[in-house]
């Protein structure tokens, strides 16, 4: 007891009367609050998993109210991961918005970004004017990004599970894909490579003939998750029926994404409101009618499959299209050619020699478009593109200046979240798990 | 009780060849908004850089630059958007409100479409939004907060978006706006339930207060945070950090322009 009078966060004396004794894990010796505990008669326990645990996706805490193995309440609590990036945005240009939302969700920094710049040139009203090659490269990289992000929430799910394989396994084939990234970007994440206007560089050369060398490998890599996981009994036993969330509750809660999938309802904003070009390739929206952690697990493999096929016709499109990847508008379209040097992606060296040589006017022009950027009329836009978690909404306020006056995210994972308490409240505390990994938060996304 | 006449083909049909017809429609709405009436004045703005007074050698002082938001439309709106005043004045009055007592204006601009709501109006507004066979907005995408410190008496404004899966990816935008001094606006996780996280990120970042709310608390920032970080009046901070020998400001003390 002395323990507890010195203890910053123990219950104090009137809180004792109120909700009987109470006890604070702070250290010391587990047997003895063990014993303490059983001395009460008592099973019910309230347990903080999180926000430092190695099955959380991150920082995110859960606070379970347990009756022995049952829980009985459970609630998120998030914030832990809150780096401010929306009022950031709010101090940078348009163009430097982009570096910002690449990081909120950072396993699908392509679907960010895509978002934001397609909010941004509908603000400007150029989304028409966008060259169709460049818009052919954002498809490609966002059903990269989808297979890679899609690739993690297998690996870390497995592993939470306890299966290792699958974590391998699931990483290695991302590596695949992320190389392929960092070989068109200049990085493996954090990309800042879909700009307001179209890509940052075009596609260096060999990048589809690297493509088309690692679909092959990548799906070879598919199947073996696929024999891996589909038929696994333990696997099954683990995710059957476990994190159940039907229609109605997925309606109620906003949840989308393959959970809102899983319950049968082909909903698919590629689909249902189609953007980039989406209307004109050749693929299928997955669902299952399980509504279930195990029904999601297979909806992503499938969509990883659907999303090669989407990459190989991108590429196919990319090799007849021919043009620039940056709309006309000077006034709009990054002053610069982009080189990848030993130190990432910057300004290519001709560039800089011709606008510091042989072009003042060049060279002013630059520097306005770099230090000022360009300003956007006033009014506001929401635009939802589909990413591997759900509706990534952007909500932009403009009003007609060179910063945006309010940028907000519409996170998926962050309002699917918000399903922990329907799937896990009454299952087995190991069921916890599970159903978060098939939300498959991200926190960066979820903070912001 | 009339049928709108959209109404006389498939719902599916009226739901393609609405989302074909936005974007042109949406030109037309924006010229008649310029003959209608004149964009909405938030702001005046006098010379650039942040910089005031004498110490302006800029040259820019005499800049004088209006921040307007794009003016309201008047009924008939275009295509299916016309649906939501035509349903909402057939049904507001079973819940004792009226399409115009709950509807404040109406704004179309670039292919979108808002309908600014008198906030004690917004909970009927939105379940016959949701309820309603024409219209059903089954999925509200969360709230947004904006802040217009110089929209005196409206400074706080609560952005919805709603989507409809059933009517082919149909959206619309509700904004609902509260003073400052008084930031009330009811809640709507009784129609949307899916809205209690964006509600409470809402207020811990604005301070706008969501009533019958099931937990107002902070969900973001940690419990005992003073202040509403992503309001305008809150500094974003920062320290001057040194590159390559030079000292850089923290960005909110970075030249600005107006």
């Amino acid at each position: 007891m002395s323990d507890q009078m010195t203890d910053a966060y123990a219950g104090s004396g009137a809180d004792q009367s109120l909700h009987g004794h109470v006890l604070n894990a702070s250290g010391g010796d587990w047997d003895d609050v063990a014993a303490e505990a059983s001395a009460l008669h008592e099973e019910r326990i309230v347990v903080n998993m999180g926000p430092q645990h190695p099955s959380t996706h991150g920082v995110l805490r859960l606070i379970l109210e347990l009756d022995g193995e049952t829980v009985t309440e459970a609630r998120a609590g998030i914030g832990y991961l809150h780096t401010g990036i929306e009022k950031n945005m709010e101090f940078r240009t348009w163009v430097q918005g982009v570096t910002f939302c690449t990081r909120m969700d950072y396993l699908s920094p392509m679907f960010q970004e895509t978002a934001y710049c397609l909010a941004v040139e509908k603000l400007l009203g150029v989304t028409e004017q966008v060259p169709e090659r460049a818009t052919i490269i954002r498809v490609l990289m966002m059903e990269l990004t989808r297979i890679s992000s899609h690739m993690v929430a297998m690996a870390t799910g497995g592993m939470e599970m306890g299966a290792t394989t699958v974590m391998t396994v699931g990483f290695r084939e991302r590596e695949k894909v992320l190389a392929v990234i960092e070989m068109i970007t200049g990085l493996r994440m954090n990309n800042a490579y879909i700009r307001p206007g179209g890509v940052a560089q075009d596609l260096p050369p060999g990048a589809i003939d690297r493509i088309r060398d690692m679909i092959p490998s990548l799906r070879v890599g598919l199947r073996d998750l696929e024999r891996l996981l589909n038929e696994n009994p333990v696997l099954r036993g683990r995710t059957v029926d476990v994190g159940y969330l039907d229609l109605t509750g997925c309606i109620a809660l906003g949840v989308t994404g393959p959970v809102l999938r899983a319950t049968g309802l082909p909903h698919d904003l590629r689909k249902l409101t189609p953007y980039c070009g989406y209307e004109t390739y050749d693929f299928e929206v997955m669902t299952r009618d399980t509504c279930d952690a195990y029904g999601r697990l297979r909806i992503r493999i499938d969509e990883m499959f659907e999303s090669l096929s989407i990459i190989e016709q991108a590429a196919d499109r990319l090799q007849s299209t021919p043009g620039p990847v940056m709309v006309d508008d000077k006034k709009i379209a990054w002053p610069a050619q982009l080189a990848i040097g030993s130190d990432g992606m910057g300004n290519s060296l001709d560039h800089i020699k011709n606008i510091m040589g042989t072009s003042m006017e060049a060279l002013i022009h630059h520097f306005k478009l770099v230090t000022e950027g360009f300003r956007v009329p006033a009014g506001q836009v929401y635009v939802a593109v589909e990413s591997p978690k759900g509706e990534l909404g952007v909500h932009l306020v403009s009003d007609g200046g060179t910063r945006p006056y309010r940028a907000h995210f519409r996170d998926p994972s962050f309002n699917n979240l918000q399903a922990v308490a329907a799937m896990c409240e009454g299952g087995q505390i190991a069921d916890v798990i599970v159903a978060v990994a098939s939300i498959d938060p991200v926190m960066g996304g979820v903070d912001r | 009780m009339s049928e709108p006449t959209p109404q006389t083909k498939p719902e599916s049909v009226v739901a393609q060849e609405s989302a074909a017809q936005t974007a042109e429609v949406h030109a037309a709405s924006t010229q008649v908004a310029t003959t209608d009436a004149l964009p909405e004045v938030l702001e005046v703005r006098h010379g650039m850089f942040g910089a005031h007074g004498t110490g302006d050698t800029s040259g820019y002082g005499g800049l004088v630059r209006t921040v307007a938001m794009p003016a309201p439309v008047q009924r008939p709106l275009d295509g299916w958007w016309d649906l939501v005043p035509e349903v909402l004045t057939r049904t507001l009055p079973d819940s004792g409100a009226s399409y115009e007592a709950a509807v404040e204006k109406v704004v179309a601009d670039r292919g979108e479409v808002t309908f600014f709501v008198r906030r004690e109006h917004l909970v009927a507004v939105a379940r016959a939004l949701r309820d309603e066979p024409e219209l059903r907005f089954e999925i509200c995408t969360g709230v947004s907060g904006v802040h217009y410190p110089h929209e005196t008496g409206r400074e706080l404004h609560a952005v919805y978006h709603l989507l409809s899966i059933t009517h082919g990816g149909r959206r619309v935008r509700l904004e609902v706006v509260c003073p400052d001094a008084d930031p009330h606006v009811p809640s709507v996780v009784s129609v949307y339930p899916g809205n209690d996280w964006h509600e409470r990120e809402t207020w811990d970042m604005f301070g706008l207060v969501f009533d019958a709310h099931p937990a107002l608390t902070r969900i973001l920032m940690p419990d005992d945070w003073p202040g509403h970080p992503q309001r305008k009046d809150y500094p974003l901070g920062g320290i001057p950090v040194e590159y390559k020998g030079a000292q850089i400001p923290p960005p909110d003390e970075r030249r600005s322009y107006s």
